[in-house]
């Protein structure tokens, strides 16, 4: 009796799932137009997923991903020990680390202080001209930076001399201790009015009638600021940290590598760049896969860290 | 309105004085590359030339554009911008149109297979060994096809694609036409605002890119131009070899020229295009990210 059942019920389910497949074949139209897409993430989003096991593995050339030997967490142990690991992690933390802090804020600043211009022609060519660094790629803007820092000739060092508070030329970019803070300024400044939009948007729709009950409740222009625009665009700025957060770690490779020197090295040198060093230019495989998925562990384990605090101190986390 | 008070006096003069400052920061570097790329180069060693050439030739451009490496550089950059950004928009908008139909058997499950891969991520060393097994190392197709597709782009057209009515599509497949036909014929001009949008965008990506011509590129004639000037600003020795390159093409420019100066030059020739497109591009990006926002 048990077994009629269950046998129907199998029969019911081969039936449904063959009415699935009929459905989807019937579209065979708009199906073929879902399929190369899906088709090509398989191929460039899976696989390369998939090859992240040669981390836990000897890559051979010879054998693939999946014929190379199992080898655990020895590139993993490699990679802790190596005189490398505090610096790149340093310089990895410490980066992000300062443009969350003063990459985020920035562009918030901006779109307020953008929204205080009253010259509508004015505001509107200041947001045109801070768009331009976003279009212009980090090779000239890391040679526009070299240009300005060059201790032969940057206008830099000439101002300073002119104005008599150094004797000799700053090889600003040639000195380690300057470098985190030359690339977040960069950073800073080339992003500014492109982070800003969001923000412009939000604040554009803000309610006008809140403004003018401020005003007759005696407010001026700066406690309108902090206490009608700034929480109305609150949940932007949420979202937007939810994902700068979740982005951390994840950003600045190639400016990094436009303004990296032999000289500055010891503080230039992230896991990014580590990982095309030994990676691509010295083929160890599958010890940068295992240096990259050491970086995803560490994100990980600071969103954990963020969502934990945020709870804790406001009772509000991101998931 | 009221009468402004003191403080908000004193407040819109240090805001107006801020823009300003940021204003100068960011044009400034520019203006001083360009003054500089048109300044005589060993002039322009001695230093202080910065707001208007002090001897001033046309010798570092006509350096720069007698290498005949930098021609190469431009047409692949050329290429890969405009083949590149076509086939990525039209190849997104199709599977996007097809997502965003309600009538998709197995939507559900085709959104999760997509959505994860926004979380997931391969890394450069998978994905370089994955490029290498498709033959796609040191092949100019590297540019193209691993762009083809993107899955943020796929979000923005997707919440356009919703908002387009459903009657539209209706009624042309009563009049019999086919999904491409709708596609083609209904869609794509409905969709002109935002494929737009993200042509423009993916445009200016596929000119600024260096990462995929410096990991997956080794011959020099796929070279692009933003790996080339990569080159010039950050290899000493490269941009001398340049100089002395140019000296001998065209000797009697040389005295004209100076690495420091052809590196200018070479800077700005770069970013020449952004700069010319900047006016229609900011005719649309305000747009683009509008089109962006409704989903995020």
């Amino acid at each position: 009796m048990n077994n009629t059942v269950k046998s129907t019920k199998g029969a019911e389910k081969i039936e449904i799932n063959s009415i699935r497949w009929f459905r989807i074949i019937s579209q065979f139209e708009l199906q073929s137009m879902v399929w190369p897409g899906l088709i090509f993430l398989f191929v460039f989003a899976y696989i390369p997923m998939y090859g992240i096991l040669i981390a836990f593995k000897d890559y051979d050339m010879f054998l693939g991903v999946t014929g190379s030997p199992w080898v655990g967490f020895d590139h993993f142990v490699e990679f802790f020990f190596d005189p490398n690991f505090f610096r790149v992690m340093r310089n990895t933390l410490a980066i992000n680390g300062l443009n969350l802090i003063i990459g985020f804020p920035a562009p918030i600043i901006f779109a307020l202080l953008l929204n205080e211009i009253s010259t509508m022609k004015f505001k509107r060519f200041v947001q045109t001209i801070s768009y331009l660094p976003h279009f212009v790629s980090w090779v000239v803007f890391g040679g526009l930076i070299l240009t300005i820092l060059s201790p032969s000739n940057g206008i830099l060092n000439y101002l300073l001399m002119q104005l008599g508070l150094i004797s000799e030329p700053i090889n600003f970019i040639g000195d380690a201790n300057n470098f985190w803070y030359i690339l977040v300024s960069g950073e800073v400044l080339k992003g500014l009015g492109w982070g800003a939009i969001i923000y412009i948007a939000a604040i554009s729709g803000v309610d006008q009638e809140m403004y003018e009950a401020a005003t007759i409740d005696g407010a001026g222009r700066l406690q309108k600021m902090w206490y009608v625009t700034l929480p109305s665009i609150m949940g932007t700025v949420v979202i937007m940290l939810i994902f700068a957060i979740s982005a951390i770690l994840n950003t600045g490779f190639e400016q990094i590598l436009v303004l990296q020197n032999p000289l500055n090295l010891d503080t230039s040198e992230t896991i990014d760049t580590y990982v095309y060093k030994t990676g691509i230019q010295q083929m160890r495989y599958s010890y940068s896969t295992a240096v990259g998925v050491a970086k995803s562990i560490v994100a990980v384990l600071l969103l954990l860290s963020a969502n934990y605090f945020s709870k804790k101190i406001t009772n509000q986390g991101l998931f | 309105m009221s009468v402004k008070s003191r403080g908000e006096m004193v407040f819109s003069i240090f805001n107006t004085v801020v823009m300003l400052i940021i204003m100068f920061l960011t044009v400034a570097p520019f203006w001083f590359s360009l003054v500089g790329s048109l300044n005589e180069g060993l002039d322009y060693m001695r230093g202080g030339v910065y707001f208007w050439p002090r001897e001033f030739t046309w010798g570092n451009y006509i350096a720069v554009y007698s290498d005949p490496s930098i021609y190469s550089a431009y047409f692949v950059t050329a290429a890969r911008t405009i083949l590149g950004t076509v086939l990525h928009v039209l190849f997104t908008a199709l599977v996007a149109y097809g997502i965003s139909r309600p009538n998709l058997k197995g939507k559900s499950v085709y959104m999760i297979y997509i959505m994860l891969t926004m979380f997931f991520a391969g890394g450069l060393v998978p994905t370089y060994l994955l490029y290498r097994d498709l033959g796609l190392l040191d092949n100019f197709l590297v540019f193209i096809i691993p762009s083809m597709f993107s899955v943020w782009d796929l979000m923005i057209l997707l919440s356009f694609f919703r908002s387009i009515p459903e009657s539209i599509i209706e009624s042309a497949k009563i009049d019999g036409a086919g999904e491409y036909r709708i596609f083609l014929r209904f869609i794509i001009p409905l969709a002109m605002p935002a494929l737009a949008a993200i042509s423009l965008f993916n445009g200016v990506g596929h000119w600024n890119s260096y990462f995929d011509s410096l990991m997956f590129t080794t011959s020099e004639s796929l070279q692009t131009i933003q790996l080339f000037l990569m080159r010039v600003v950050t290899d000493a020795t490269f941009a001398q070899g340049m100089g002395a390159q140019a000296a001998q093409l065209v000797p009697q420019q040389a005295k004209k020229i100076s690495p420091e100066t052809l590196k200018l030059a070479m800077m700005i020739a770069t970013t020449a295009p952004i700069l010319l497109i900047y006016p229609f591009l900011q005719r649309f990006f305000v747009k683009g990210i509008m089109i962006g926002s409704i989903k995020g």
